[in-house]
C-alpha cells in the first residue's frame, strides 16, 4: 500500500464534508485566521484530500478529539507521520508520543520537576534577569522583538534552570522550531529544517547528558528520579531533551506574541500598567488569541466516530487548536484582544493528560518579562511590519520591529 | 444527573447538578460555582482546583491518581488526607450526592 505522508490513505465517509485546501500552505501557516474561519464554516469536521487527512476546528469537537487518549492517541504520532507504519525522524518522545501506561509513569517524573512550586522558586532569578534585560531594551528604543526578546530571554533564563552548562542560542531555539516543523508533511518548510536536524539534534543530545548538567536544575531532578528507580537512565535523558524540544521554540513564541498583542492594542498594554494582577490573565489571553501551537495531530486507534461520523481506524486528525481559540460559537467577539477575558478552558496548552507539563514555567518566564516591562516600559509601538514565519505547528513571527518608550 | 455539594469556607453551600463523566471541577466550572480556579484546566499541572472531599464520601472518591500527591504539594491551603485535585474526581451514579469542601485559597 502507497502511504501519504507516512500514514494509510482514508477514504471519508460520504457524510463528512470535503475541503480541496492545504492547512500547511504557507501563505495560510502566515496568515491563518481566514482558513481558520473557514474549517469552522465548512462543519464538524471535513476531509483534506492533498493529505488524505481530517481536520477539526470548532471548539467543542476540537477539545474532545484532543483529549480522547483512548481513542486518538499519540504514539502514532502527533503530526501527519504514523509511527506505527515507519519509524519517526528521531527516536519519540517517551512522554508526548507515548500513551498510558508509560505516559504516566514518564510524566509524573515530568510534571514534579515542573509543578507550580518548582515554577515559584524560579520567580525570583527569571525576574531578575528580566530586569537587566529591559533595561538594556530601553537603552536601545528600537529593537527587533523577536530576536533581542522574545529568543534573548527565555534563552537567558530557561537552560540554566535546567541546569545546562553550556548554551547555544540558535540551536536551543531551532531545535524546537524542527522538532514542529516536522509534524507536518513532506513540504519545502519541512525539507529545510530536516536539512539542519543532524547538526541540531547532535548538540542536543549531546546536552542532555548527565555530566552536561548541575545537579540542582530541573534537569537534575529528572536524573534524580532516575536514581530512585521511577525511570531508567536512557529515559531520563530523553526527558530532559522534552525539555529542550518544547520548552524553548514554544515560549519564545509566546513573548513574540504576546509583543505582538500589546504593541497592536496599546490600550490593552495601558490596562496593563495599571493593574499588574492583571499580567497573568493576559498571558492567557494572548495565548487564546495567537495558540503559539496552532496544530497537533490524532491518530485513530480504532474504527470510531467524530460528531457523529464514522471514522476509519488510522486515520490522521488534525487538531487545529489555533481555530478552537477564535471560536465564536465559544469566545464572545474572539477577533478581540483582552486582557481581562480570563479565557478559561483555551486550548493553547492542550487538554486532557498531554496538556502542556511546561505551563507553569512558561507562565512564570511570561510573568516576570511583562512585570519587569510594565515597571519600565511606557509604550510599546510598532517600528515597521510583522512578519509571520510560516511553520507547520507553530504560530510564530520571524520578525517584530519595536519602538520601547521609557517611563 | 449527579447532584454535588460544594461548601465555601465561610459554611455557605451550593448544590448543583453535574453529568456523568464530567469532572467535580468542570462542574463547579460550568454551574459558576466560586472557588475553584483551574488555572491548567485539569490537566493535573496545578493546584488551583483543591477541594477537601467529605469524610463520608471518600470511600467512593476513591483514591489519589498517580501524580496527584505531588501537584497537591503546590496547593496554596492546608491540605489534610481529605484533600483532592477536583479534577481528578469523575462523577460517576454512586457520586450522587457527593459533598466537598473549598479551601480559603486557591492561588
Ligand atoms: C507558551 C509556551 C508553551 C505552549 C503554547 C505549549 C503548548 C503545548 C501543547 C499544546 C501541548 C500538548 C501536546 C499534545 O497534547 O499533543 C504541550 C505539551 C508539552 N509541553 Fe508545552 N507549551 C509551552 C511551553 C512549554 C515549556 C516551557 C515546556 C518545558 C519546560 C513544555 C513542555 C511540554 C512537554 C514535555 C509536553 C508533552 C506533555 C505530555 O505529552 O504529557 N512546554 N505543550
Amino acid at each position: 500500500m502507497t502511504l501519504i505522508e507516512g500514514h494509510r490513505p482514508v477514504t471519508p465517509d460520504q457524510s463528512i464534508p470535503v475541503w480541496d485546501t492545504d492547512p500547511y500552505d504557507p501563505a495560510v501557516l502566515a496568515d491563518p485566521y481566514p482558513w481558520w474561519a473557514e474549517l469552522r464554516e465548512r462543519g464538524e469536521i471535513v476531509y483534506i484530500p492533498k493529505w488524505s487527512a481530517f481536520a477539526v476546528g470548532r471548539y467543542e469537537v476540537t477539545k474532545t478529539t484532543f483529549s480522547d487518549h483512548e481513542v486518538f492517541v499519540s504514539s502514532r504520532g502527533v503530526g501527519l507521520n504514523d509511527f506505527k507504519l515507519g519509524d519517526p525522524w528521531r527516536p519519540p518522545s517517551i512522554i508526548l508520543e507515548v500513551d498510558p501506561p508509560a505516559h504516566t509513569r514518564t510524566r509524573k517524573v515530568m510534571s514534579r520537576a515542573l509543578s507550580p512550586k518548582v515554577a515559584k522558586g524560579l520567580g525570583e532569578q527569571f525576574r531578575a534577569a528580566a530586569d537587566t534585560l529591559v533595561d538594556a531594551l530601553l537603552e536601545r528604543g528600537e529593537v527587533e522583538g523577536v530576536s533581542d526578546v522574545a529568543e534573548a530571554f527565555p534563552v537567558s533564563v530557561f537552560p540554566r534552570a535546567v541546569g545546562m552548562t553550556d548554551v547555544h542560542k540558535r540551536h536551543l531555539v531551532d531545535y524546537g522550531a524542527i522538532v514542529f516543523n516536522a509534524l507536518g508533511p513532506d513540504n519545502a518548510i519541512r525539507r529545510a529544517a530536516m536539512e539542519r536536524a543532524p547538526e541540531v539534534a547532535a548538540w542536543i543530545n549531546a546536552a542532555c547528558a548527565r555530566d552536561r548538567l548541575t545537579e540542582d536544575g530541573l534537569g537534575g531532578m529528572i536524573y534524580a528520579a532516575a536514581d530512585e528507580g521511577e525511570i531508567e537512565a536512557g529515559e531520563a535523558a530523553m526527558l530532559v531533551r522534552s525539555f529542550l524540544s518544547a520548552g524553548v521554540d514554544t515560549t519564545v513564541t509566546g513573548i513574540g506574541n504576546a509583543l505582538w498583542c500589546f504593541s497592536r492594542n496599546p490600550d490593552q498594554w495601558e490596562a496593563l500598567k495599571a493593574d499588574p494582577k492583571l499580567i497573568r490573565p493576559a498571558f492567557e489571553e494572548v495565548l487564546r488569541l495567537t495558540s503559539p501551537v496552532h496544530t497537533f495531530c490524532r491518530t485513530a486507534d480504532r474504527d470510531t466516530e467524530v460528531a457523529g461520523h464514522p471514522i476509519e481506524e488510522g486515520a490522521k486528525v488534525l487538531c487545529a487548536l489555533g481555530s478552537a481559540n477564535m471560536d465564536p460559537d465559544k469566545w464572545d467577539d474572539p477577533e478581540a484582544f483582552r486582557i481581562d477575558r480570563k479565557p478559561m478552558g483555551h486550548l493553547a496548552f492542550g487538554a486532557g493528560i498531554h496538556g502542556c507539563v511546561g505551563q507553569n514555567i512558561a507562565r512564570a518566564e511570561l510573568e516576570a518579562l511583562l512585570g519587569a516591562m510594565i515597571e519600565r516600559v511606557d509604550r510599546i509601538e510598532p517600528a515597521g511590519d510583522a512578519i509571520w514565519r510560516p511553520n507547520n505547528a507553530v504560530h510564530a513571527l520571524d520578525r517584530l520591529p519595536l519602538r520601547l518608550i521609557a517611563k | 444527573m449527579i447532584k454535588v455539594t460544594y461548601i465555601h469556607p465561610d459554611g455557605s453551600e451550593e448544590t448543583v447538578e453535574g453529568r456523568e463523566g464530567d469532572s467535580v471541577m468542570s462542574t463547579a466550572l460550568a454551574q459558576g460555582v466560586d472557588g475553584i480556579v483551574a488555572e491548567c484546566g485539569g490537566s493535573m499541572m496545578c493546584a488551583t482546583c483543591h477541594c477537601h472531599v467529605d469524610p463520608d464520601w471518600t470511600d467512593r472518591t476513591g483514591a489519589r491518581k498517580d501524580g496527584e500527591e505531588d501537584m497537591l504539594e503546590s496547593a496554596a491551603s492546608p491540605v489534610d488526607e481529605f484533600s483532592r485535585l477536583s479534577c481528578q474526581i469523575k462523577l460517576t451514579p454512586e457520586l450522587d450526592g457527593l459533598r466537598v469542601r473549598l479551601p480559603e485559597e486557591q492561588v
